[in-house]
C-alpha cells in the first residue's frame, strides 16, 4: 500500500512531499512516484472546487485515477493536503484524523519564527512526526 | 518596544484571569521570536546577534529592576551574593517569566551559581535553523541580568552552559560574581 501525501501552498509549490511506501522497488517506485505527483497536480484543480461547497476543511475524495484515491484537506489559509493512496482500506474517519494531526504539527510548525510560510518545511522533527502520525492512521 | 511586551505581560498578569495570561505568553514568544528572525536577517555573524541581544537585553534589565523592587516591597537588602542568587530566581524569573529555575552548581568560593531551566517561555515552537549553529536564542536573558544586577552594585559576568535548543538536556545559566560597584564620584566634580 503506497501514500504519496503533499502539502501545496498559494503557488501551487509544494511545501512538503512524503512517500509512504510498502517496500522499495528499485525502478518501479521512481515511475510510480512521478505517476503519484503527476495524479496530485492534476487533482488540485478538483480540490479547490470542491473546497467552495462546504463550508468544511476536510474534502473527503476529490478525484480518483485507476486505481489511485485522491483525498483533500483544506486549512484556514488556503494550503491544500493531498493524499494519493491506492488503498480503499482507508475510512473516512481514518483520513480525517490523520489529516488534522497533520494540521496541528503543521501549525507548530508555522509559529517557528524561523520559519517562513509558503516555503519548503526543512524541519526533521516535523517530518518524523508526520511519518508517525502516517503510520498510525494509514 | 521590547519592554513594551514584558509591561504588558505584566500587566495582564494582575488580572488573575489564567486564560488572558495564557494568550499574551503565545504573544510575547512570538514576538521575541520575530525580533530573533529580524537580527538573523539583519546581522551576518551568530557572535554579533549574541552580541546585540545581550546589548538589548542589558539595556531591559536596568529598566527593568525599578520595576521589580517596586513591585515587591516587602524584600529587603540581599547580605550576601546567596541571597540574591534567591531572589533573582524566585521572585525576578517568577514575576517576569513565570518560570522559577533552580539554583544549582555553586562553586568553592560562593561566587558562581548556575540556573538551571526545565522549560523556557521563550522557545515555545521554535526550532533553530541549520546554517546558525552558534546562535544563542534567549542570550537576551544574560542580558537582563547583568543590567539588573549592575543598578544594585553588582558587576557580573552571565554566559549560557547548556541550551536546550541546541540539544542539550536542559537550559543551564552561569552567574559569576566579579566585584562590588562602588558608586564612583564623576570627574571634574570635587
Amino acid at each position: 500500500m503506497t501514500c504519496y501525501f503533499v502539502i501545496v501552498g498559494h503557488n501551487d509549490n509544494p511545501v512538503f512531499e512524503m512517500d509512504v511506501p510498502k517496500a522499495a522497488e528499485g525502478s518501479k517506485t521512481e515511475d510510480r512516484r512521478h505517476l503519484t505527483q503527476f495524479v496530485a497536480h492534476a487533482a488540485l484543480d478538483l480540490v479547490d472546487e470542491a473546497k467552495w461547497q462546504h463550508g468544511n476543511l476536510f474534502l473527503k475524495t476529490v478525484d480518483r485515477y485507476n486505481d489511485l484515491t485522491v483525498t483533500g484537506f483544506v486549512t484556514a489559509s488556503q494550503m491544500r493536503f493531498i493524499l494519493v493512496s491506492d488503498s480503499s482500506r482507508n475510512t473516512n474517519e481514518n483520513l480525517r484524523s490523520f489529516f488534522l494531526e497533520v494540521y496541528e504539527l503543521f501549525i507548530k510548525a508555522l509559529l517557528n519564527p524561523f520559519y517562513t510560510p509558503n516555503t519548503p518545511i526543512s524541519s526533521a522533527n516535523f517530518k518524523k512526526k508526520v511519518q508517525q502520525a502516517a503510520k498510525k492512521y494509514l | 518596544r521590547f519592554f513594551f511586551f514584558f509591561e504588558m505581560a505584566r500587566q495582564q498578569h494582575s488580572r488573575v484571569q489564567q486564560d488572558l495570561r495564557k494568550v499574551s505568553g503565545e504573544l510575547f514568544s512570538l514576538t521575541y521570536g520575530a525580533l530573533v528572525a529580524q537580527l538573523v536577517r539583519d546581522y551576518e555573524s551568530d557572535e554579533e546577534i549574541n552580541r546585540q541581544l545581550d546589548k538589548m537585553g542589558y539595556n531591559i534589565g536596568i529598566r527593568l529592576v525599578e520595576d521589580f523592587l517596586a513591585r515587591n516591597v516587602g524584600l529587603g537588602r540581599c547580605y550576601d551574593f546567596k541571597s540574591t542568587a534567591e531572589v533573582l530566581a524566585k521572585n525576578g524569573f517568577k514575576t517576569f517569566l513565570g518560570v522559577v529555575p533552580t539554583i544549582a552548581n555553586w562553586d568553592q568560593k560562593q561566587e558562581e551559581f548556575s540556573l538551571v531551566l526545565e522549560q523556557n517561555p521563550l522557545t515555545d515552537f521554535v526550532e533553530l535553523p541549520e546554517d546558525h549553529p552558534e546562535l544563542l536564542y534567549s542570550n537576551i536573558i544574560c542580558g537582563v541580568i547583568r543590567g539588573a544586577l549592575e543598578m544594585v552594585q553588582l558587576d557580573v559576568k552571565v554566559w549560557f552552559l547548556q541550551d536546550s535548543l541546541k540539544g542539550d538536556e536542559t537550559t543551564e545559566i552561569r552567574v559569576k560574581f566579579i566585584r562590588k560597584l562602588e558608586d564612583a564620584v564623576p570627574a571634574g566634580e570635587d
